[in-house]
């Protein structure tokens, strides 16, 4: 498979009031071609800088970037082979959505009934063949999340990149665009490099996500590989509920010196065969399961999720928790 | 006693809890009343006295004794379409035209700047670099020019020492701009325009460029606009509420101001100047007031023509 952007030992620092603060540190990445990429991490852990140097608008201090096997490290945004679709949108608030849209073949001079044409198309594919007319100010949030859509996509680029570009969306909305951005992913069988600090979002439309971790990538991993065997404390915690041991209450409940367990692996049992107990200490309702906050030995808390069909122990009652051998992850040094 | 006072305030509210009450209830009313003074201000003194001025104009004076014959005739308005009058006219719509166009060269690039390169102390120095001539006395300011101008003046004195002489006799001796010295010529009153009137040219294009979002510029280049192209098509556009701003503050200032062409130039007319003349010298208060509709009707007609163009679309 051959690689669509390429990042070798990238590092940018910023100098700001004499201190440098290194955003993005010595990353190593690979995204394929017609790839779903998502850089996943919490604020300010480097991803959006990342994304902002491969489009061009920030330039690496060290390292070097290839976009399809050409170096672009000092090209301007311009002279890339990529499109964004920006956070804020950044629709030109003087164009119809029309010209918006054919924004980026009206400047390589393509004529302008053909470039209205194809922005049509555009428009209809996000399915927005109405508002070629009308002003960004007159769309609602989604709407013009699909105009920014359509406006990075009519000079098809080999890869788009998205920067958090469902954050401003409301729930219902946001699962909705999630789907639909997948699946005009895989249509138009382009690489996607997507940033978000949602991991529900991360998990649930990425081919592969890289994990940020103040300005590191801690992992590179499929989603299911991201969820079952994340390689440091760090992954663990901030892709999905865990329950993470470390010390010695880990060596007595895993035999390890740092492990997870995943809380739909945990189950309620009888005393005999059980791997721990102690005491309910919470109960948390989320439709199909109830998490139990356990708390076991040496002062330490397993989260136990139960479908919710099971009855529950009320909170104070005492429980015992199994899992099986496989359900134990070791962590590697955090 | 205290027993009795508690149900008693419950029974009758106070003066001030039935007026919150009321403002309260009547969403209109504050602002109402708050737009009230300045709206008669404005309704009365600046409508009133154009609207007096627009009716004098209409009036003429009695040639022998000099009063004002309040009869409606149409000879004040004749009288502008005369040669010299119209003449007058043109000259200061022409000047004010190409005051503006170097204000706005001069101003935009600067308020650029300002707006997406300057940071914090820099940032400061240069507004008050801009807004410092405005906190002397545009007297002082003037006359320092007529020196600066002068034949014998520092700045013919520098261009003589730098061998350039020749550069400003070759200007001055050009038609219609040219003079004996620069303080006696129209480009000398031009000169003088420009540097009077930057400091509200600069600001409004400023205010504009600082709103557009830098992301808009991103999404430009991203898209593959060159610099020159993001410039005319995202940047000019929407820094035009403001240049348009600018630009009346520095064409409307230039059509109506007297002094400047009375001190520093080659002793035309501007309207102003006409308009001085005709209620002081010659006591013609009706001619005077239609003379002053001129540049009411020339800045009307300015602003149509910038909104046709779309100079407010990005409002």
């Amino acid at each position: 498979m051959s690689s669509a952007v390429t990042l070798n030992r990238v590092s940018c620092v910023f100098q700001s009031g004499g201190k440098a603060f290194r955003a993005v540190d010595q990353v190593d990445l690979e995204v394929r071609a017609g790839e779903f990429f998502t850089l996943l991490g919490p604020s300010g852990s480097g991803k959006t800088t990342c994304l902002r140097m491969i489009g061009g608008f920030t330039l690496p201090t060290e390292g070097t970037i290839l976009i399809q096997g050409e170096d672009v490290t000092h090209q301007p945004p311009y002279a890339r082979p990529v499109n964004t679709v920006f956070q804020d949108y950044a629709l030109f608030p003087h164009m119809s959505i029309l010209d918006n849209v054919a924004y980026s073949q009206m400047v390589r001079g393509v004529e302008r009934a053909v470039r209205e044409k194809r922005a049509r198309e555009l428009l209809d594919l996000v399915r927005l063949p109405d508002v070629a007319q009308r002003r960004p100010a007159q769309l609602s949030g989604g709407q013009r999340q699909r105009v920014a859509l359509a406006r990075a996509l009519i000079s098809q680029p080999r890869v788009l990149l998205l920067d958090e570009p469902l954050g401003a969306l409301d729930l219902k909305l946001r699962e909705q665009m999630q789907s639909e951005l997948k699946s005009l992913q895989r249509e138009l069988a382009i690489s996607f490099i997507f940033v978000t600090h949602d991991q529900h979002e991360a998990l649930s439309m990425s081919d592969r996500i890289g994990v940020f971790n103040k300005g590191r990538i801690e992992q590179i991993a499929t989603p299911a590989d991201l969820y079952a065997r994340p390689a440091t404390r760090f992954v663990a915690e901030f892709v999905g509920a865990a329950n993470v041991l470390s010390g010695e209450g880990a060596r007595t409940l895993t035999g390890h010196d740092s492990a997870m367990i995943r809380p739909e692996l945990i189950r309620l049992g009888t005393e005999s065969g059980a791997r721990t107990g102690g005491t309910v200490a919470e109960t948390q309702y989320f439709g199909a399961f109830w998490r139990l906050h356990v708390a076991v030995a040496a002062g330490a808390r397993l989260l136990a999720d139960v479908p919710a069909a099971t009855g529950v122990p009320a909170v104070g009652q005492n429980t015992f928790l199994h899992w099986d051998d496989g359900a134990v992850h070791a962590l590697g040094a955090a | 006693m205290s027993t009795a006072a508690v149900p008693a305030t419950r029974l009758a509210p106070s003066l001030s809890d039935r007026l919150s009450t009321l403002i309260f209830s009547r969403r209109g009313l504050l602002p109402g009343l708050l737009i009230l003074p300045p709206l008669l201000w404005f309704g009365i003194v600046y409508l009133g006295s154009l609207l007096s001025l627009l009716a004098n104009a209409f009036f003429s004076i009695d040639e022998f004794s000099g009063a004002v014959v309040r009869d409606i005739s149409f000879g004040n308005f004749v009288a502008i379409f005369s040669p010299t009058n119209l003449d007058v006219a043109l000259r200061s719509t022409a000047m004010s035209l190409s005051v503006t166009a170097a204000c706005i060269a001069i101003g935009f690039p600067i308020a650029y700047y300002m707006a997406r390169h300057a940071r914090g102390t820099g940032k400061a120095l240069l507004y008050v670099a801009v807004m410092l001539p405005l906190w002397s006395s545009y007297l002082v300011r003037l006359y320092a020019w007529k020196l600066l101008l002068a034949k014998e003046g520092a700045i013919s004195w520098v261009l003589q020492a730098v061998g350039l002489q020749w550069l400003l006799d070759g200007v001055l001796s050009l038609p219609v701009v040219g003079g004996s010295s620069l303080s006696f010529s129209p480009l000398g009153t031009f000169i003088v325009f420009v540097y009077m009137w930057l400091p509200f040219v600069i600001l409004p294009i400023q205010a504009a460029i600082e709103r557009i979002p830098a992301s808009c510029l991103e999404a430009s280049a991203d898209l593959g606009a060159h610099p020159a192209q993001t410039f005319r098509k995202v940047i000019v556009p929407l820094a035009m509420p403001g240049i348009a701003a600018g630009s009346i503050f520095s064409f409307s200032l230039t059509l109506g101001d007297y002094i400047i062409p009375q001190v520093i130039g080659n002793s035309t007319l501007y309207i102003g100047q006409v308009v001085y003349r005709q209620q002081g010298v010659a006591g013609n208060l009706p001619f005077a007031a239609a003379f002053s509709l001129v540049p009411i009707v020339v800045i009307g007609v300015y602003l149509w023509l910038a909104k046709r163009k779309g100079a407010f679309d990005a409002l």
